[in-house]
């Protein structure tokens, strides 16, 4: 069977064709008769009430349907659990259009419903709102004393709160022969996916609606429409097929699903709610964070003490918690460690996810830390990891299912030629450039989430294999059907794999890193099945040549079952349900973590990242001329979508550490570069050569398929080694990101 | 919370002919019109039912992807609403709408344009050629086939505005090298940083010698 494997192969993306060509269709481009258009009107104070609202401007230009508020809009149900969504953080959760109250800049507080898309825009401008506005705080870096414990929730599973100290953090600061003190500030930022935020909701009748979202999670989206809107789940249809990234922002549903569903209940009509790019400033972000760390070092390099205060922005309402402080234990062992995580509260809407949340806030200031201390100790910042290399957890004492973050350190500075840097910062020259080196290491977790999965067998043959999962970009939709296709002995083509839709058998929502091993390992399990299933069959057929054989003697390949030992005997798929009275064979399977076994040790991803930084001498322009990214995440299932996943978020790392910040503004409480060309993206011309490298790391432990995960792991390590390259090149340290080239004048 | 009235509805308005006769002359504020300010100063001046009926359709001629097509649009609606909202041809992507992403570009005559900056009426005419267009037949333009062979994407979503953008590169004579394709592709964003492998599809292209 291995002459035909898939898996580890770079097969290219299976819907290429469709992405290439326009067909690949997205939320805001399913066709329905007699459309309607909704456009979002946004708050335009941060906090108060709305007093009056005027409609009659709007009303009156033809082509206007309806205007909706929370003065008409329908009754809803008012018990806050109804609008939880699977990823909702411990509060109370945001209802649109729920009362007057304005609880942020941009909330959304109306729905203008028209003709065209033409009409529902310029109507909306002419709905007047009169507010009573009330005091406001939006600025973390003045409310940083308010910082309080994180509410805790369902959402604390997946982000425990910080450990409990370990030794005697202060003493042993105090006492160490080398130490270090820094602060670091990280600015909001937002996801700002290509695709817009849309809605397309199909009005079936007799409370039936097929819907056309952009989501990272069909059911959790079906889940919260049929709870607030009080439908039965089986008549709430989630579909996502392509899904224009999300990086995190898809992990809630959206307002636009809220106000469009409504609109096409009320209405009874087919209705698109698309957000414009200002307004996808208006929901999910990363959160503003302060972070002030002291780490100490015997003489040696060998770290004795960690203290990690973070304090994050939250909304008023619910508290979103980030894993930020629980990173440093994980990877260095020190016996005395001070880890505390911090929530203030402000008026914005509530953060979000987003690609690896609290992992890069976190590495970025516990690498730079690492930097400084290798510079007090004189001793290569490479060197300084190896000395603490932990083989175990230091923060649990348990064992990795897998670690081979060594292998990853020692193969990137192979490659990248790190043995070739001059540690004096500023040494380094090309023509007008400063030359910097810089190097960092990245740590993600490991999850699995359940997920179900349906498999088939038709008549043809042919394997079906049925999930809810959706593909934002990861390659999902290609390796599934790569690990389905080796799991039964199949070719690719022989294999479908129907996803991004909430009809199909459950899948969490697609984040976290955690979707390829979830469904990959159901995927297993559920082929296993359907393959006992298969054989019971083929040996019941009359004279069936497998009639007396066991699971082990019987090999799957091209559509039949065949005896290892006598290849010509043999049973086809065909025959198998041609017997079974042309039923398809069908199976349905969950695939879960394995708590029990694996409770003895740590699950994670790592990775480290060497990068070289040219600094113009006059101008101090930063540029990231080359990087080399070695990460370790189990099996790889195709090294072309992975290392695409490890390359963009590379990218990402050069964004957050260079480009991108949303840019408050405290006296009006708002963001005031909502816009594409003020909100700094990475362009072509930005991103250089990035290498990727793959660590081989088997790893039998952690789940069926073997797998880690690649969504987050590429982006870790990326701002911190940037921000210690640009030191070695200029010898100046800026813990603000994104660096500000102005800073290094 | 009490139980309030349902949705405003609307019930659709017999425009005042003579009125509208008057306005259809008035080129002056049709060509206002489409202004976002100025239609925010007619709403203060109660102009709104005015500009609502000066917004009446335009007779447009257009070849799309080799078809003619006798249209009727508005004169505020762009290119890209047009492509997308009335002749279902979603392949052009809409990022921002301000011409700040690239996700909309398309050809008009062989040239790269921002669709989104471009009113529908402003091409009376011309030909237009969009992603939906590229390929011929069921032969995939070099340049898709390259974007699919090296990975030139992940969501997709700015995929069709790369591929026309980087045909236009191609055809403009600036694919010499990477450094110049860099900058030359630069006005079309990728979030999720396929930047490399987008370079990486254009320069195999441009060396492969095939016409673009």
């Amino acid at each position: 069977m291995s002459d035909q494997s898939s898996v580890g192969k770079p097969v290219s993306r299976l819907e290429g064709r469709l992405k290439v060509t326009g067909a690949a269709k997205y939320a805001a481009e399913y066709d329905a008769p007699n459309l309607l258009y909704g456009y979002v009107i946004n708050s335009t104070i941060t906090k108060g009430k709305i007093t009056s609202i005027d409609t009659s401007a709007a009303t009156a230009v033809e082509g206007v349907v309806a205007v909706f508020s929370h003065e008409n809009r329908p009754e809803l149900p008012w018990l806050d659990i109804k609008y939880a969504d699977m990823d909702a953080p411990p509060g109370t959760v945001f209802k649109p259009l729920y009362d007057n109250e304005i609880k942020y800049n941009g909330q959304p507080i109306a729905l203008l419903v028209a003709n065209d898309f033409e009409t529902a825009r310029y109507a909306s401008t002419l709905v007047r709102f009169e507010y009573e506005e009330e005091f406001f705080e939006t600025c973390l870096d003045n409310n940083l004393e308010k910082g309080r414990d994180a509410k805790k929730g369902i959402a604390t599973l997946l982000k425990p709160p910080p450990p409990a100290p370990t030794g005697n953090f202060e003493k042993a600061f105090e006492n160490s022969a080398v130490k270090h003190t820094a602060e670091y500030l990280h600015s909001t930022e937002h996801h700002n996916p290509m695709e817009l935020f849309a809605t397309t909701t199909v009005y079936e009748g007799n409370g039936k609606l097929t819907i056309f979202d952009k989501t990272q999670g069909t059911i959790n989206n079906q889940l919260y429409v049929a709870n607030a809107f009080g439908l039965s789940y089986k008549n709430v249809r989630v579909i996502a097929p392509f899904v224009g990234g999300t990086f995190g922002s898809g992990l809630r549903p959206q307002h636009q699903l809220f106000l469009c569903v409504m609109a096409a209940l009320e209405l009874k009509r087919n209705v698109r709610v698309t957000l414009d790019r200002k307004q996808m400033f208006t929901f999910g972000h990363r959160p503003q964070t302060y972070q002030k760390l002291r780490f100490s070092t015997d003489e040696n390099g060998s770290i004795t003490a960690m203290n990690h205060l973070a304090i994050g922005e939250t909304s008023q309402f619910e508290d979103y918690a980030e894993s930020v402080v629980t990173w440093s234990h994980k990877l260095y062992p020190a016996a005395n460690t001070l880890l505390e995580y911090k929530l203030a509260p402000l008026d914005l809407p509530s953060p979000l996810d987003m690609r690896a949340p609290g992992g890069c806030t976190a590495m970025h200031a516990i690498e730079c830390m690492m930097d400084e201390l290798s510079y007090k100790l004189k001793m290569d910042p490479l060197e300084l990891r190896l000395r603490n290399y932990s083989e175990i957890d230091p923060s649990t004492g348990k064992s990795f299912t897998s670690k081979e973050l060594k292998q990853c350190y020692l193969k990137a500075a192979e490659r990248f030629g790190w043995k070739d840097r001059n540690p004096e910062p500023g040494s380094m020259t090309r023509g007008n450039k400063l030359v910097g080196y810089g190097m960092a290491t990245g740590i993600w977790d490991a999850y699995q989430f359940p997920s179900r999965i349906e498999a088939i067998i038709t008549k043809e043959g042919k394997l079906i294999i049925n999930n809810a999962v959706t593909d934002i970009g990861t390659g999902t939709f290609t390796v599934m059907t790569q690990v389905a296709a080796d799991a039964l002995g199949l070719p690719l083509e022989d294999v479908t794999f129907n996803y991004g839709d909430s009809q199909k058998p459950f899948s969490m929502f697609q984040g976290g890193s955690a979707i390829a091993a979830s469904t990959a390992s159901a995927i297993i399990i559920a082929a296993r099945a359907l393959k006992k299933k298969l054989l019971k069959k083929a040996k019941a057929i009359s004279n069936s040549p497998l009639k007396a054989a066991a699971e082990d003697d019987v090999m799957f390949k091209n559509g039949t079952i065949r005896l290892k030992k006598d290849p010509m005997s043999v049973v086809s798929f065909q025959e198998i349900v041609a017997s079974n009275n042309g039923r398809p064979v069908r199976t349905v399977n969950m695939g879960m973590p394995h708590a029990f076994k694996l409770r003895k040790y740590t699950k994670a991803t790592h990775s480290a990242a060497f990068v070289e930084v040219e600094v113009d001498k006059e101008l101090k322009t930063i540029a990231v001329t080359r990087a080399v990214s070695a990460v370790a995440a189990g099996k790889i299932l195709n090294p072309k979508t992975a290392r695409s996943q490890i390359t963009g978020s590379m990218v990402w790392g050069i964004s957050k550490a260079l480009h991108e910040e949303t840019i408050l503004d405290e006296k009006l409480g708002k963001y005031i570069n909502t816009n594409l060309a003020e909100y700094h993206i990475p362009v072509h011309a930005d991103v250089n050569e990035l290498d990727v490298i793959f660590a081989d790391e088997p790893d039998e432990l952690i789940n069926e398929a073997g797998v880690k995960g690649v969504g987050e792991i590429g982006l870790v390590a990326m701002p911190a080694a940037i921000a210690n390259a640009i030191f070695h090149a200029t010898g100046k340290r800026i813990n603000k990101l994104p660096v500000h080239f102005d800073e290094l004048l | 919370m009490n139980k309030k009235l349902p949705g405003t509805f609307i019930e659709k308005k017999q425009p005042d002919d003579s009125r509208r006769d008057f306005l259809k002359q008035s080129a002056l504020l049709s060509g206002l019109s489409i202004t976002p300010s100025i239609a925010l100063k007619a709403a203060n001046e109660h102009w709104d039912e005015k500009l609502a009926a000066a917004i009446e359709k335009t007779s447009l001629q257009l070849e799309i992807n080799g078809v003619q097509q006798s249209l009727s649009v508005e004169p505020r609606v762009t290119l890209l609403d047009l492509l997308r909202e009335q002749l279902n041809l979603t392949g052009t992507k809409k990022g921002c709408d301000y011409g700040q992403c690239g996700a909309c570009t398309v050809h008009v005559n062989g040239k790269r344009i921002l669709s989104c900056l471009t009113l529908a009426v402003m091409q009376d005419g011309q030909k237009v050629t969009t992603i939906e267009g590229l390929a011929d037949g069921e032969t995939l333009h070099p340049m898709q086939e390259a974007f699919i062979k090296h990975d030139g994407f992940q969501c997709g979503y700015c995929t069709p505005g790369q591929i026309m953008s980087a045909v236009a590169c191609i055809r403009e004579g600036h694919a010499e090298s990477e450094d110049e394709i860099r900058e030359y592709m630069s006005g079309n964003i990728c979030r999720c940083g396929a930047y490399p492998n987008i370079v990486n599809a254009i320069s195999e292209v441009k060396k492969g010698g095939k016409k673009v």
